[in-house]
């Protein structure tokens, strides 16, 4: 597949004595276009720097574009609400921003522990009352009030905590509509260009692609996802970055009725499934034991255990699903550190030379602020977004 | 050594005969079936209490027919026979399967898959009417249950299933309002010498072309569809498309899907025909389409290898002359690894399940090897003929109107198609699928998907090749998520 998969790719250079001798030169280079790269991409356009945008594949198409699509805010650490609430800020405004429709809906996140977790009930409470201080309005539903509004949801449900600002968007779409849209802002992208060396020499780093193109810029960007440790310990870092594709399906389409993105909230992977309805009428589920992942050949596969123990728990969540035929399992490749906090910020030894990757299944809601707060670290050298949590130092002594 | 756990999915012509080799090898085939009985679509039978008899189901193909439903009665205890089962899964050297006892996982050994085929379809404005059915589906509601799609019925497309089934309505008594035919009646000419290759089914075509004469039934040739006109808006919407009550439509950004969409049932159908005239011919049913194409999403889960094949414009799976699949353990046979018809899956069947006993160590007779190799050879130089007579009209795809609907189950048009093409770069099959939602419905492409290829050819202006083919994906058919079972049961 070498076809320009953007309308308006500028098309590969032919491989010669002159391009390689004359390595592309811009302010900033980035190595991997899922929805970090893309968003990081487009806002250092919109501060004027020229950016190269390398992905190995098309973009948005591996965890950017096979997760869930949940624009949650809640769950989150209280410390990541200020970068998700400057995500969600942009979410809102994607039509504009963008030129088109990412099928954002602002429709509310709840997450609803089980009556043998009761636990679960006040630790929601608790978050709720901490995360009012960040702008993160919870509302607590149970009994009778819980069942009226949310009639579908089983008899197993105790609690509810529902998130009316947060909602859902495409995975699909968003990647990919911020990759065009930087590109119409200048920045230029390579797909299918596969990034095999990244080194620094002197002022300015060299990315050397498979087909032996080379690119140069005088600041490095790593958003490679589940690709980015190669990278990362070519400078000397240490990374503990593991893989996990997601256990995903869609039944066919039914009456659109379920505004909300519902999870379960629970210590035991295998009963945390969730599920949104999208405008078309499908379901859209996810969650439950995760699938091994083949990041080198770019593939994953879905275990069908996996699928009849998610569509299992899904009953406990809202039984009528039972009578919905699914159409379709998917998973990508996603990901994740131990502690299922990405790494993002400034490389502990290399100057010029960033990170945003691992974000363990949690980064499609934060991405465009992600994107619009490495943009700004780049061009200013500084954020008000904390990003101590997330330093690569972290793992330093980790062998 | 333990008996070698042998798996057939499909219990057609070539499904059947895999099953009797390995039988008379002394083997135990597990054999997996969708259907109530064996037989496949081809040899499908009739209910309990239908007393039609062979001659009169099958025509010309009675004898091999009884023939097969025979073998296969025979087997009974020589198999493992599981009807009305669905292989949705196939992972780690195990197929899951969904029958009436609930979900199961069953370990092969090898694995032969004798899926079959479907109806390969080129859109028509309009085809997402009431009253439009497949061409195999309308062989199956006069096969099975003795029922004709509507009372005045137009057959439209080409390749030998248009004048077979228009041939057997005819003979059922059913009024037939035309056969419109794609091909140009000039192109069997070059196609004669291959076609020859098996002469009793060139004059079984012959006598068919009569039988539908003799009933004054027109047949045009060089037809192009133009439209398939309908009733009232609103008239029977089909399930799920042209209605959208969700955000999105209220919002008035969903142009395609509410009430644009004229959803009434069919009333007739207009073609230009080859001299350039036009002509429409009422009705209130249409079977359509443009000879089969392979299902062979379960060789695909199975991790096996594909490959273009430019003579019927679609990606198969690779198998050697003996239906060995590039995944070891696995055997392709029949209308599922190509279309060569029904007397050639009967000869691939057996001859995978040789194969399948000559790579687990049993000894097989090379005679009949070489013999049953002779007899696929001849049916692939009969279906390059048909391939050549009967063309796949690439040419309407390109010239689809703009509101014409590609992909049914989504209800997304031409244009729509078009549009996310010429705006997204998307010029790879999965990726316009993943922007457009084509592909993405109930039927997961398997109806669309080779249509939606060439119109995605045609706007980008690439070789059909280049757009790929569309992943498999579980469940091959929708499947309920109940059918799991409760957690914890």
């Amino acid at each position: 597949m070498t076809a320009p998969i953007l309308a308006s790719a500028t098309p590969a250079p032919a491989l010669s004595a002159q391009s390689l001798s004359a390595p592309s030169l811009s302010d900033v280079l980035i190595i991997g276009g899922g929805i970090m790269g893309s968003a990081a991409a487009f806002f250092l356009r919109q501060r004027g720097l020229s950016v190269t945008l390398l992905e190995s594949d098309l973009v948005g198409r591996q965890a950017s574009g096979t997760n869930f699509g949940n624009v949650r805010r809640q769950g989150r650490p209280l410390y990541q609400l200020p970068l998700a609430n400057r995500a969600m800020a942009i979410w809102r405004n994607t039509p504009a921003l963008l030129g088109t429709d990412v099928e954002y809906l602002q429709r509310g996140h709840m997450r609803v522990c089980y009556r043998d977790r009761p636990d679960t009930a006040a630790s929601m409470e608790a978050y709720a009352a901490d995360a009012a201080r960040f702008d993160l309005d919870l509302e607590m539903l149970s009994g009778n009030a819980l069942r009226a509004r949310f009639p579908f949801l089983g008899p197993e449900v105790l609690a509810a905590s529902l998130s009316a600002q947060d909602g859902h968007a495409n995975p699909r779409l968003a990647g990919p509509a911020f990759a065009r849209a930087a590109q119409r802002r200048g920045a230029i992208i390579h797909e299918n260009c596969r990034a095999i060396h990244a080194g620094k020499s002197g002022d300015d780093f060299t990315v050397t692609a498979a087909d032996g193109r080379e690119f140069r810029a005088p600041t490095l960007l790593i958003t490679a996802g589940a690709w980015a440790k190669q990278f990362v310990e070519g400078f000397g870092e240490t990374v503990p970055l593991t893989s996990r594709g997601p256990n995903m399906c869609v039944t066919e389409p039914l009456p659109y009725a379920i505004g909300p993105s519902v999870g379960v909230a629970t210590p035991e992977t295998l009963e945390s499934v969730y599920f949104r309805q999208v405008a078309r009428g499908n379901l859209v589920i996810g969650g439950s034991l995760q699938n091994q992942t083949f990041p080198d050949a770019y593939r994953v596969y879905v275990k069908p255990d996996n699928t009849l123990g998610q569509w299992q728990q899904m009953q406990r969540l809202i039984p009528a699903v039972a009578r919905l035929n699914i159409i379709r399992t998917w998973s990508g490749i996603e990901s994740y550190l131990p502690d299922s906090q990405p790494v993002m910020g400034p490389s502990g030894s290399v100057s010029g030379l960033f990170y945003a990757f691992g974000f363990s299944g949690a980064g499609f809601q934060v991405g465009p602020g992600v994107g619009e707060t490495m943009a700004e670290l780049i061009a200013t050298g500084r954020t008000d977004i904390d990003l101590s949590h997330y330093a690569i130092g972290r793992f330093a002594d980790v062998r | 050594m333990a008996e070698p756990a042998i798996v057939i999915i499909g219990a057609g012509p070539a499904g059947v005969r895999a099953a009797q080799a390995l039988a008379d090898a002394g083997i135990r085939p597990i054999v997996i079936d969708e259907g109530r009985r064996s037989g496949g679509q081809i040899y499908r039978r009739q209910p309990d209490g239908f007393t039609r008899s062979h001659a009169t189901l099958y025509g010309t193909e009675a004898e091999r027919a009884r023939a097969l439903h025979t073998c296969f009665d025979g087997l009974e205890g020589r198999v493992d026979y599981r009807p009305e089962t669905l292989v949705w899964h196939i992972s780690d050297g195990q197929v899951w399967t969904l029958g009436p006892d609930g979900h199961q996982s069953i370990p092969y050994d090898a694995l032969i898959l004798c899926t079959g085929a479907t109806d390969r379809l080129m859109p028509v404005r309009g085809w997402h009417r009431a009253g439009t059915y497949s061409l195999g589906g309308s062989q199956i509601a006069l096969k099975a249950q003795a029922c004709a799609i509507g009372s005045q019925v137009v057959f439209l497309g080409s390749g030998p299933l248009l004048y077979l089934v228009a041939a057997q309505y005819v003979k059922a008594g059913a009024h037939v309002a035309a056969v419109l035919d794609t091909a140009p009646f000039a192109a069997r000419i070059p196609a004669l010498p291959k076609l020859l290759a098996q002469p009793a089914a060139l004059w079984n075509g012959v006598l068919l072309t009569r039988t539908i004469k003799r009933a004054g039934v027109p047949i045009l040739h060089g037809v192009t569809p133009l439209d398939i006109t309908g009733g009232e808006e609103g008239s029977g919407a089909p399930d799920g498309a042209g209605v959208d009550t969700g955000p999105a439509a209220r919002d008035g950004r969903s142009s395609s899907r509410a009430g644009t969409v004229d959803t009434g049932a069919v009333s007739g159908v207009t073609v230009r025909t080859a001299d350039g005239g036009e002509r429409h011919f009422a009705c209130d049913a249409i079977a359509m389409g443009h000879h089969l194409r392979p299902e062979t999403q379960l060789a695909d889960l199975a991790r096996c290898a594909f490959a273009f094949d430019p003579a019927v414009r679609q990606w198969l799976p690779v198998r050697d002359p003996d239906g060995r699949a590039s995944v070891p353990g696995v055997y392709l046979a029949g209308d599922g690894a190509r279309i060569l018809g029904a007397r050639s899956a009967e000869a691939s069947g057996r001859l995978a399940a040789l194969a399948a006993l000559t790579d687990l160590g049993f000894p097989v007779a090379s005679v009949d090897l070489a013999s049953l190799r002779r007899d696929v050879a001849t049916y692939v130089r009969f279906a390059s003929g048909l391939a050549q007579a009967f063309p796949w009209p690439v040419e309407q795809a390109a010239a689809l109107p703009d509101d014409a609907i590609v992909c049914r189950c989504e209800s997304i048009t031409a244009g729509e198609l078009r549009a996310t093409v010429t705006d997204t770069g998307a010029q790879e099959a999965n990726r316009a699928k993943a922007f457009s939602r084509v592909g993405m419905g109930r039927c997961q492409g398997r109806y669309c998907g080779l249509a939606a290829a060439e119109v995605i050819a045609a706007a980008a202006a690439i070789p059909v090749e280049r757009v790929g083919r569309l992943r498999s994906a579980a469940p091959v058919k929708p499947i309920s998520a109940g059918s799991a079972g409760k957690a914890g049961a």
